[in-house]
């Protein structure tokens, strides 16, 4: 535990990094949240208390929350897949994929969301292999599976943005990882899978922790990918950013900054426990 | 047989690391394999673990006699240490040892006791009981190689590989090191073949030494023999510090800057250049000609720190020589820098030039 301020040093720099430090967090985190919450105080509790837990609020925290633990989940998995073939394997295209991955990124999000969603409704090129009569969708019943303008939309509006977060992490932890430990672990008589469980996830697991931990932050947030493809439908696939803006639409000022203190310190708690969770990951290290 | 490999080839695209490489280690043997980087090495070495996999058309590969080449690394039961130790960083050193236990199928894998109880004696064969709960990075390096060794040996493997095992570790931990395996080898006597580059090492702690370079072995045999009677011209200028000569043989007799020398074992060679080679402590030092034919040189420096002392000479001819004498002698002599001295050889290596 350090105690003092900061390490005596012949390199100056202290005093003034700390200085600009403070002031951007001040100017760019601090000040507009502390407006945020001055602004729900304006409305007594009670009133706090309505515009909080009226049951299509709840519906859109189930939902948000919900739908962006699974995005964040399935680009886990799957990120974790990408980062591991363009860290292992050099293939013929691999800057090209390696630049794909980064374009979540750099679209804006209403292109993205407009792009999924003609994509993913049942008569664009993927929705429709799942509608009744697609080749995947003939197998689930009389309607077959629905994407676009159903809480499945809203997962694969929030993966397609959380990805890069996933595969960035984890490429420099991956390329840090020395492949003697792996051969070490094949020498000493492990497969393949407890090689792969026992020896290289925990080495990389803080990496994956912080990409699922951005990925899920930021699909809390996600506004303009998710409104084109979720259809907005009150209850059903209304995420709370949307009710959020819906509220200021209306001139409810004071209400919606109370949603929004609602979800931030709910998405405040997660990524704490996240941050344990890494914390604990990291035992060993120094 | 411990350990044979036979015809071993092995190339990576246009670079051939082994030529037809033969080797084998007696059972409870230990064998070290020097030479330079790029000798091929530590390519025998993995391909005999299994970490590679030989050209087609390489013969066998046996452990006691058992062929192996088919077998994948996690079943051929070998102990493979590391240079750079290669341990589980988000393990304790007991969970480490213990991994190649852990990681076995349900019907062959030892109880939490029994498990318990072989790390721990490892871990006190290794020397390192109180540090059972440390991660390694809280580790010194010589400790950290212990572990790795502990690890290796935890599986009860068939035969013990070494890459560099003292490679990344300062001058003296090495030299402890060192002499710490060797009485741990005379102890639990496994068939064990090691890596280095360091001929101070391979002569010191093994058995029999494999030289390699280029590719193939130039030659094997007790240190005895490779410092005392090299095979090869890279055998001697990789076995230390050692005085060169262009030479001509000329009925049996080679001739050598001011020189000539009896060399019976080339009395039949017909007339032709050669080149011979003399260590620092085989050359004579004298302040007055003593009747032996010796080179006229000039002290330039003298190394007088240590258990011998080195003399830098320059001979009248103009060659560059080294000369080792105990700091007695040195003594006796009573030079210094500048002074005029004869060289006497009391052995010289020669070996005739290759067309």
């Amino acid at each position: 535990m350090q105690l003092t301020l900061k390490e005596r040093s012949v390199l100056p720099g202290f005093g003034l990094t700390m200085g600009f430090t403070l002031l951007y967090l001040s100017l760019l985190v601090m000040i507009p949240l502390a407006g945020l919450f001055l602004k729900s105080a304006t409305i007594n509790w009670s009133q706090f208390w309505a515009a909080t837990t009226d049951p299509r609020v709840v519906a859109s925290y189930k939902l948000t929350f919900g739908a962006s633990l699974i995005g964040a989940t399935i680009n886990a998995v799957f990120g974790l897949i990408v980062a591991w073939v363009l860290v292992r394997y050099s293939f013929p295209g691999k800057n090209l994929v390696d630049a794909m991955v980064d374009l979540p990124f750099a679209m804006p999000t209403a292109v993205s969301g407009i792009a999924l969603t003609a994509i993913y409704a049942p008569n664009g090129w993927i929705g429709q292999w799942f509608a009744h009569d697609g080749w995947i969708g003939q197998w689930f019943g009389p309607n077959g599976i629905k994407i676009a303008y159903t809480p499945l939309g809203i997962i694969v509006a929030l993966t397609f943005i959380g990805l890069p977060f996933v595969v960035r992490t984890l490429q420099p932890a991956m390329e840090d990882m020395d492949s003697e430990i792996e051969e070490a672990a094949a020498s000493l008589g492990a497969t393949r899978r407890q090689t792969f469980l026992k020896v290289i996830l925990p080495t990389i697991l803080p990496a994956l922790l912080t990409g699922f931990a951005l990925a899920f932050a930021r699909a809390l947030g996600e506004y303009g990918s998710v409104v084109f493809i979720a259809g907005n439908m009150p209850m059903k696939t209304e995420i709370t950013p949307l009710l959020i803006v819906t509220k200021l639409e209306q001139y409810s000022y004071a209400e919606a900054a109370a949603i929004a203190v609602v979800t931030l310190m709910a998405s405040f708690a997660v990524l704490l426990f996240i941050n344990l969770l890494q914390w604990w990951s990291r035992r060993y290290a120094s | 047989m411990g350990i044979e490999a036979r015809n071993i080839t092995k190339t990576f695209g246009t670079f051939t690391a082994l030529r037809n490489v033969s080797l084998s280690v007696a059972t409870g043997e230990l064998v070290a394999l020097l030479g330079p980087s790029g000798s091929g090495k530590t390519t025998l070495l993995r391909i005999i673990a299994g970490l590679e996999e030989p050209d087609d058309g390489s013969g066998a590969i046996l452990f006691h006699d058992e062929d192996v080449a088919r077998t994948q690394v996690g079943n051929r039961k070998v102990g493979f240490v590391f240079q750079h130790y290669a341990l589980f960083r988000h393990m304790t050193v007991f969970e480490n040892v213990a991994f190649g236990l852990r990681v076995r199928p349900k019907s062959q894998r030892p109880g939490r006791n029994l498990i318990k109880y072989k790390v721990m004696r490892l871990l006190k064969l290794v020397q390192l009981e109180s540090m059972a709960n440390r991660y390694p990075h809280q580790l010194s390096g010589g400790q950290r190689q212990r572990v790795a060794l502990a690890r290796a040996l935890a599986i009860e493997p068939k035969v013990l590989l070494l890459d560099e095992p003292f490679g990344a570790l300062d001058a003296r931990v090495r030299q402890e090191l060192r002499q710490w395996l060797r009485r741990l080898h005379d102890e639990i006597h496994l068939t064990s073949l090691f890596v280095t580059h360091d001929q101070d090492e391979a002569l010191e702690l093994a058995d029999r030494v494999a030289v390699m370079n280029n590719g193939q072995i130039e030659q094997i045999g007790t240190p005895d023999d490779v410092f005392h009677k090299p095979a090869t011209e890279f055998v001697v200028k990789f076995l230390g510090q050692v005085n060169f000569f262009h030479a001509r043989l000329e009925g049996g007799k080679v001739h050598f800057s001011t020189l000539a020398w009896e060399s019976p074992e080339h009395a039949g060679t017909p007339s032709q250049p050669a080149h011979v080679f003399i260590r620092p402590h085989e050359l004579d030092v004298n302040i007055i000609r003593n009747g032996h034919p010796a080179l006229q040189a000039t002290v330039k420096r003298i190394h007088s720190a240590g258990p011998n002392v080195r003399l830098d000479l320059t001979a009248e001819s103009g060659e560059r020589l080294c000369a080792e004498m105990t700091q007695e002698r040195y003594r006796s002599l009573n030079i210094t820098s500048g002074s005029t001295v004869f060289v006497t050889p009391r052995d010289v290596k020669v070996f005739a030039d290759k067309p």
